[in-house]
């Protein structure tokens, strides 16, 4: 029986493989999504001075961490693309294994940044500033979540060498989580 | 040639040439330049110089964001379809942007008042304080006494 293989595969009417194409089009609802919460802060961030005084109690330490953990995940996703485009399926999936591992630590660093900020009382419902700071990280964290769990699905197939293609659209996924990350974190965390 | 591999055949051709300049050894370097940048993210703004901050933190951050676009993501040798598609979005954001920060960013209008916003930044600048706050507990307190005083307009 011949293998099943999605039609979005299997043209490519603009140049750019189907998937791929649909891929962007994701990317640019993901800008609108996070671009909307982003500009809404920025418009927040400038007409109320106490959102720096209440930024200063954002712990800078796990939010420095967490980026250099996102910055690595992301060099691990393009290894695993430049694997992919030499045809290596197996080093493709290992190195997206270390991706995984990259979303799994900012998630655990996040958690438990949230427990403590919520033990010293900043909750969603304590200031705008803090609806803010849960709302955009807490948007950006489900993406990384979404990522992790597309990833294990790829590497199935990634190990067999099969579909690899599949292998750099889920890079250029976890590349914009990353570019989202690189933006919450000076909003959130430097700007005091 | 399948048409999904000639899709992808196509697709490549259209990377051609970043083959040289792309590989394992330029990603690390460029991750390590990432690294440098985000020390450097963090650092100057503890300066505490408003252009400096400015500087370090947000123009760092969309260098840091261009250099993961054009060496990870490979925007640089991508069709401009793919441009279009990206720039879509980013238009429908400085249209939201244009259209409402007037509002959002003005507690005062020719025949309005934003009570409510001037109510936040007193009782925002209040409780956040780091020199004397203890808790968030202090700025519901702040909010309440806030909202009890009269209404600026």
């Amino acid at each position: 029986m011949a293998e099943f293989i999605p039609v979005a595969n299997t043209r490519s009417a603009s140049g750019v493989p189907t998937g791929k194409l649909a891929l962007y089009w994701l990317l640019c609802s993901e800008i609108v999504i996070f671009g909307g919460v982003l500009a809404s802060y920025l418009m927040h961030r400038l007409a109320h001075p106490e959102f720096g005084l209440q930024a200063a109690h954002t712990n800078v330490y796990a939010g420095t961490i967490n980026t250099f953990v996102l910055l690595t995940s992301s060099l691990m996703a393009v290894l695993a693309h430049s694997a992919a485009e030499h045809g290596d399926g197996k080093k493709a999936a290992k190195y997206l294994w270390f991706t995984i591992a990259g979303a799994l630590m900012f998630l655990c660093i996040k958690a438990a940044e949230w427990t403590s900020e919520i033990q010293h009382g900043y909750t969603i419902t304590s200031s705008p500033f803090w609806s803010f700071y849960y709302t955009a990280a807490g948007i950006h964290a489900s993406h990384v979540i979404a990522g992790a769990l597309v990833m294990l699905w790829v590497i199935q197939s990634a190990k067999k060498n099969k579909y690899l293609y599949r292998v750099e659209n889920v890079g250029l996924y976890w590349h914009f989580v990353d570019i989202v990350w690189i933006f919450l974190f000076p909003l959130l965390y430097i700007a005091k | 040639m399948s048409a999904s591999h000639a899709a992808h055949h196509d697709d490549h051709d259209g990377h051609a040439g970043h083959g040289a300049a792309h590989g394992p050894a330029r990603y690390i370097k460029i991750w390590a330049v990432l690294c440098v940048l985000l020390v450097i993210s963090v650092l100057g703004p503890e300066l505490e110089i408003q252009v400096v901050t400015l500087l370090t933190a947000f123009g760092i951050a969309g260098v840091k964001a261009y250099l993961v676009m054009k060496e990870f993501m490979h925007l640089d040798v991508e069709k401009p379809i793919i441009w279009y598609i990206l720039a879509t979005g980013v238009v429908f954001i400085g249209m939201f942007f244009a259209a409402v920060s007037v509002d959002v960013m003005n507690h005062d209008g020719a025949r309005w008042s934003n009570d409510a916003a001037k109510r936040a930044v007193v009782a925002g600048l209040a409780a956040g304080d780091p020199a004397n706050h203890h808790g968030a507990a202090e700025h519901h307190e702040a909010e309440g006494a806030a909202e009890a005083a009269p209404a600026q307009h």
